[in-house]
C-alpha cells in the first residue's frame, strides 16, 4: 500500500513537472497558432533568452473568449493569434496594453492595429486551392462570387467553422454589407458547396481527388508537399481585390496588467526578429511582414496580391455576425 | 465460500470486465439488503463523487435558463431540428450495427468450436483503444481515387465519407462495448434453459432467438446504451467524415463565437437527448436480471462445419481487418512516407508522459471513488443508494464537450487556483468515467459473500477496517479491471483535455488531433501508434491476466 502511495505521489510530481515552467523569467502565451508550427520557434526563443515560455494552444477565437472570461489577472501574458478578428476582440475589450512604438511600427501599417494594441507578425493570403489534374487556371473566376455559378455546383469546398473563413466572411461584410454577404453564402450553400472541418481537411480532400477546389489559406499546399512531394494541389490567387484575396496577419499583443511585461515584450520583439521572420517564411510558408525578409520560393510577392480596402482592426466587430450569417445560410 | 466459477467455459475475459458496463444501477439482487443504515462517512464519500461534475453542470443549467431569449434562437430553428434528426439517425444506425456485430461475435467466440477464442477476443477488443477520429482518418486515407487501396491494388474504390463513413468508424469504435458485455454474460448464462429448448426440438437459431437473446437482454442493452451515447456525443469522427451532426453545431458555436451562452444552450439540449436515451433503455429493460451469476457448468459449444465455419471466420476476419489491420496499416504507411520524405520522426515523450500521468491518476482516483459507491449500492441497498449509483451512470452518459464546457465556465469564475490545473483535469476524468470503475467493482463485490465482512465485524473490527482489510482485498481484481478501463478511456479523451488541461500539458490524443489538423500525418501517425502501444498494457491486464487468474 505504501509503495502504491509513493508511486502515485511520484506520478503527481511528474505531472506537475509536465505542466509547470520552473524557475526564472516566465511568460505565458495563449497561442491560436498550432503547436506543430510554433513549438520549434518557441524552443529557439527559450534557448536564446533563457525565458521560459508556457504555451496554451487552442483556437484563436476560443482563446479570445477565454481571455475575456478570465478578466484582469488571468494567466495569459501574450495572446498570439491566427487572425486579426480574435486580436481585435481582445483589443476592443480593453484587455491589451499598448505596444512600444518600435514594435508596432516594424510592419506596414495595414498589418497592425491602428491604436497600436497588436501587431501582425506573419501574413496569410486567402486563395483557391485547386486540383491541377482536373481544373485549369483559365476556368477559375476572378473573385469568389464566380463560384456561385451553376457550372461550379458541388465543386468548391468551404470550411464554415474555421477562424480564417469567418474572418473572410467578416471582411466581406465590411466590404459589401450584410445582405450581399448573406446572399453569397446562401448561393454557395444552394450550389451544394461541400463543407469541411478546416482548411487542412479541404486541401487534403483536393489532393485526394475528393473535391476540385476550395477556399483556404495559401500555406497548406506547401506543407502538404513536405510529406507528399507529388501533390496535385496548386494555389490560385484572385486577380481582383476582394475579400477572397485578403492577406490577413497572424499577430500578437501583450495583455494589460501582466506582471511579466518585460519578458512578454521580449517575446513579441523576437517574433519580429529576422530569425523568426525567416522561420515564418521557410518553415510555415507564410509571408514575413517585416520588410526585407525574402518570401519562400514559389510564392508570389506580397505586393503583387491585390489588396481590398478593409481595416483589419474592425474585423472583430463583425465576427459574431459572420457566424450568424453562416448559420442562417445553412452552412453549419 | 467465495466460490470461483469452477469449470466454467473457457473465458475470453473475466466477469468483472463484462460487469464493467453491464451491472447497471439497480441490477444484481443476489443478496438482499441487510436493513442496516450506512455509516455517515460512507455516504459523505459517496456523495462527494457527484460534486465535480454535478455542480458545474447545474451552474451551467442556471446560466442557460437565465439567458436572454435571443440565446435560445440557436436551439429552436429548422436547421437545428434537422441536425438533431441526423444525429438520431446516425445513433440508431450505429447502435443497431454495433449490437448485431457485438452479439454475433460474442456468440461465435464463446459458444462455438471455432477455436482460438483468446486471439479472436483480443482482436474484437482492440478497436476499443483506437480513437474514433483515428478510424475516420485512416478510412479517408485508404479510400478514394488516390487512396492507399488504389495505390496498392490499382483499383479505385469510392470515398468512404459522409453517413457511411461516420457509420463505419463509429460502429467499429463502439461494437466492442456490446461484445464485451455479451461475451461475459454468455459465459455466465445457465445453459439449462437453452438445452431444455433444444431438447424439445427447437433449432439452433430458434433457441438463440427465443431463449438466449431474451436472457442476454440486460447485458446487450447496457452495451448498446454505451454505443448510442458514444455516437451521440462524438465529434471527431463525424466532423472528419463530413457528416453534419448536432455536436458540430455546438463546436461551431463554441469555436466561432465569443459568447459561450449559445454553445451552453445547445449543450444542455444534448444532455436532455442523452438522458432521454438512458431513460428509454431503462424503461424497456424492466427490472429483471435473469442470468445466474454462477454458471453451473460449461455450456456446450456448437459445432461449426463447412460453409458455416467459413462464414464465421470471414465475419470475424472482416471485423478484425477493418477494426485493427486497416487503421494500423495506414498509420504505419504514413510514418514510412514521412521518413521517406526526410521528416524527423520522434516519439513525443512529453505527450507520452502527459497521457500516462493523466490516465494513471484518473484510473487510481476512479478506483478510490468507486469504493464508497459500490459498497453503498451492494451492501446497503436502498432507493437512495440506487439513486446514487444511477447518478454516477448519468455522469458517464454526459457528452464530454458539455461537461468540459460547464467545468471550464465554472472553474474560471469560482475555482481560482484549480482553474487550468492538472488536479482538476484528473478529477473530471475520474468522475466522468467513474461508472466504468463502479461497474467492474460491483460485479466483483456481488460475488463476495457478505458473511465474510460480517464475520470480520463480529470480531470487533470497525466498518472502515473491514473495508480496508476484507472488502478491498477481495474485490481488488474487479477494481483493477475498472481502473484499466478508465485508463484506456482517458487515453483517448479529447474535448475535456483540450478545454481543461494545464497550460503546456500534452497528451497523445491531443498530439494526434493537432498534427493531423496541420497535415503532418507522419507525426500524427507516430503519436497514434505510441498511443496504441501504451494502451496495450492495461488492455493486457483486462484481457489476458484474468484468464490466468481464473485457471
Amino acid at each position: 500500500m505504501r509503495q502504491v502511495t509513493v508511486f502515485i505521489v511520484a506520478l503527481a510530481l511528474l505531472g506537475s513537472a509536465c505542466s509547470d515552467s520552473g524557475f526564472g523569467d516566465t511568460v505565458t502565451v495563449y497561442s491560436g497558432r498550432s503547436e506543430e508550427l510554433i513549438a520549434p520557434l518557441i524552443e529557439r526563443f527559450e534557448e536564446q533568452t533563457g525565458i521560459d515560455v508556457a504555451v496554451r494552444y487552442a483556437g484563436s477565437t476560443e482563446l479570445a473568449a477565454t481571455i475575456l472570461e478570465e478578466g484582469a489577472g488571468g494567466p495569459a501574458d501574450v495572446f498570439f493569434a491566427q487572425d486579426p478578428a480574435s486580436l481585435g476582440t481582445v483589443a476592443l475589450a480593453g484587455r491589451f496594453s499598448e505596444l512600444p512604438e518600435d514594435i508596432h511600427a516594424a510592419v506596414p501599417a495595414r498589418f497592425a492595429d491602428a491604436a497600436g494594441r497588436w501587431v501582425g507578425v506573419s501574413g496569410r493570403a486567402r486563395v483557391v486551392a485547386y486540383d491541377t489534374t482536373v481544373v485549369s487556371v483559365d476556368e477559375l473566376p476572378a473573385t469568389e462570387d464566380g463560384f456561385t455559378a451553376s457550372d461550379w455546383r458541388g465543386r468548391t469546398a468551404l470550411a464554415p467553422t474555421n477562424g480564417s473563413f469567418l474572418a473572410f466572411v467578416a471582411a466581406k461584410i465590411l466590404l459589401e454589407g450584410e445582405a450581399a454577404t448573406l446572399a453569397w453564402l446562401t448561393s454557395m450553400a444552394d450550389n451544394d458547396a461541400p463543407t469541411y472541418a478546416g482548411n487542412s481537411a479541404i486541401v487534403a480532400a483536393v489532393d485526394d481527388g475528393q473535391v476540385e477546389t476550395g477556399l483556404v489559406n495559401h500555406y497548406y499546399r506547401y506543407r502538404l508537399a513536405v510529406e507528399g512531394p507529388d501533390t496535385v494541389v496548386e494555389n490560385y490567387f484572385f486577380p481582383e481585390a476582394t475579400a477572397g484575396s485578403l492577406v490577413m496577419p497572424a499577430g500578437a499583443g501583450i495583455l494589460a496588467g501582466t506582471p511579466h511585461r518585460d519578458a512578454a515584450t521580449t517575446f513579441v520583439e523576437y517574433l519580429l526578429s529576422p530569425e523568426a521572420q525567416e522561420y515564418f517564411a521557410t518553415e510555415t510558408y507564410e509571408y514575413p511582414l517585416v520588410p526585407g525578409v525574402p518570401v519562400a520560393s514559389g510564392l508570389p510577392p506580397l505586393g503583387s496580391i491585390p489588396t481590398p480596402a478593409v481595416d483589419l482592426s474592425l474585423l472583430a466587430t463583425e465576427l459574431d455576425t459572420a457566424t450568424d450569417l453562416v448559420a442562417e445560410a445553412g452552412l453549419l | 465460500m467465495n466460490d470461483r466459477p469452477g469449470g466454467a467455459a473457457p473465458q475470453v475475459q473475466s466477469p468483472e470486465i463484462g460487469g464493467v458496463l453491464e451491472a447497471p444501477p439497480g441490477s444484481g439482487k443476489r443478496y438482499e439488503r441487510t436493513g442496516r443504515a450506512a455509516p455517515p462517512w460512507l455516504w459523505a464519500a459517496g456523495l462527494l463523487v457527484l460534486v465535480p461534475i454535478g455542480v458545474p453542470v447545474a451552474s451551467m443549467l442556471a446560466r442557460v435558463l437565465g439567458a436572454s431569449d435571443g440565446a435560445w434562437d440557436v436551439l429552436f430553428n429548422a436547421r437545428t431540428a434537422e441536425l438533431v434528426l441526423r444525429s438520431a439517425l446516425l445513433t440508431l444506425l450505429v447502435t443497431t450495427a454495433a449490437t448485431v456485430i457485438g452479439i454475433a461475435a460474442a456468440w461465435i467466440i464463446v459458444r462455438t468450436d471455432l477455436g482460438a477464442p483468446r486471439l479472436w477476443g483480443v482482436l474484437m477488443l482492440l478497436p476499443l483503444v483506437i480513437p474514433s477520429y483515428v478510424f475516420a482518418l485512416s478510412f479517408l486515407a485508404a479510400t478514394g481515387p488516390r487512396g492507399l487501396v488504389a495505390d496498392l491494388t490499382g483499383i479505385a474504390v469510392p470515398f468512404l465519407d459522409g453517413l457511411p463513413g461516420a457509420w463505419l468508424a463509429l460502429t467499429l469504435s463502439t461494437f466492442p462495448y456490446v461484445f464485451l458485455v455479451t461475451a461475459a454474460a454468455l459465459q455466465r448464462l445457465d445453459p439449462a434453459l437453452e438445452e431444455a429448448a433444444r431438447g424439445l426440438g427447437a433449432s439452433t437459431w430458434r433457441v438463440f432467438r427465443t431463449v438466449t437473446l431474451p436472457l442476454l437482454r440486460p447485458a446487450v442493452g447496457a452495451g448498446a446504451l454505451l454505443a448510442a451515447l458514444y455516437t451521440l456525443s462524438d465529434f471527431g469522427a463525424v466532423s472528419l467524415m463530413r457528416f453534419d451532426a448536432f455536436t458540430r453545431v455546438i463546436y461551431a458555436q463554441y469555436a466561432g463565437r465569443l459568447d459561450r451562452t449559445p454553445a451552453a444552450v445547445l449543450s444542455i439540449a444534448l444532455i436532455v437527448i442523452a438522458l432521454g436515451i438512458l431513460w428509454a433503455e431503462q424503461r424497456t429493460r424492466g427490472r429483471a436480471s435473469h442470468y445466474s451469476h454462477r454458471p453451473i457448468r460449461r455450456p456446450t459449444r456448437h459445432r461449426l462445419e463447412g460453409r458455416r465455419r467459413a462464414v464465421a471466420v470471414l465475419f470475424l476476419g472482416t471485423i478484425a481487418a477493418l477494426g485493427v489491420i486497416v487503421p494500423v496499416t495506414v498509420l504505419v504507411a504514413w510514418v514510412v512516407r514521412g521518413i521517406d520524405a526526410g521528416e524527423q520522426i520522434a516519439v513525443p515523450w512529453n505527450a507520452v508522459a502527459g497521457s500516462v500521468v493523466g490516465s494513471v491518476l484518473a484510473a487510481v482516483l476512479a478506483m478510490a471513488a468507486a469504493l464508497p459507491v459500490v459498497v453503498l449500492a451492494v451492501r446497503y441497498r436502498s432507493r437512495r443508494t440506487e439513486a446514487l449509483e444511477r447518478s454516477v451512470y448519468v455522469m458517464f452518459s454526459l457528452p464530454h464537450i458539455t461537461v468540459a464546457l460547464a467545468v471550464l465556465i465554472f472553474a474560471v469564475r469560482y475555482l481560482g487556483p484549480l482553474y487550468q490545473s492538472l488536479a482538476l483535469l484528473v478529477v473530471i476524468y475520474a468522475t466522468m468515467f467513474l461508472a466504468q470503475a463502479t461497474g467492474a467493482a460491483k460485479a466483483s463485490l456481488l460475488q463476495v459473500d457478505p458473511h465474510l465482512e460480517e464475520a470480520a465485524r463480529s470480531l470487533g473490527k470497525g466498518p472502515f477496517r473491514v473495508l480496508r482489510d476484507v472488502t478491498i482485498p477481495l474485490i481488488w481484481r474487479g477494481l483493477l479491471a475498472g481502473g484499466a478501463l478508465v485508463f484506456l478511456t482517458t487515453m483517448k479523451e479529447l474535448p475535456a483535455t483540450l478545454l481543461l488541461r494545464p497550460t503546456g500539458f500534452e497528451t497523445l490524443a491531443v498530439r494526434i488531433w493537432a498534427a493531423a489538423d496541420e497535415l503532418f500525418y507522419a507525426r500524427a501517425a507516430t503519436a497514434a501508434l505510441v498511443l496504441l502501444a501504451v494502451s496495450a498494457v492495461p488492455a493486457y491486464v483486462l484481457i489476458v491476466r484474468p484468464k490466468d487468474a481464473t485457471s
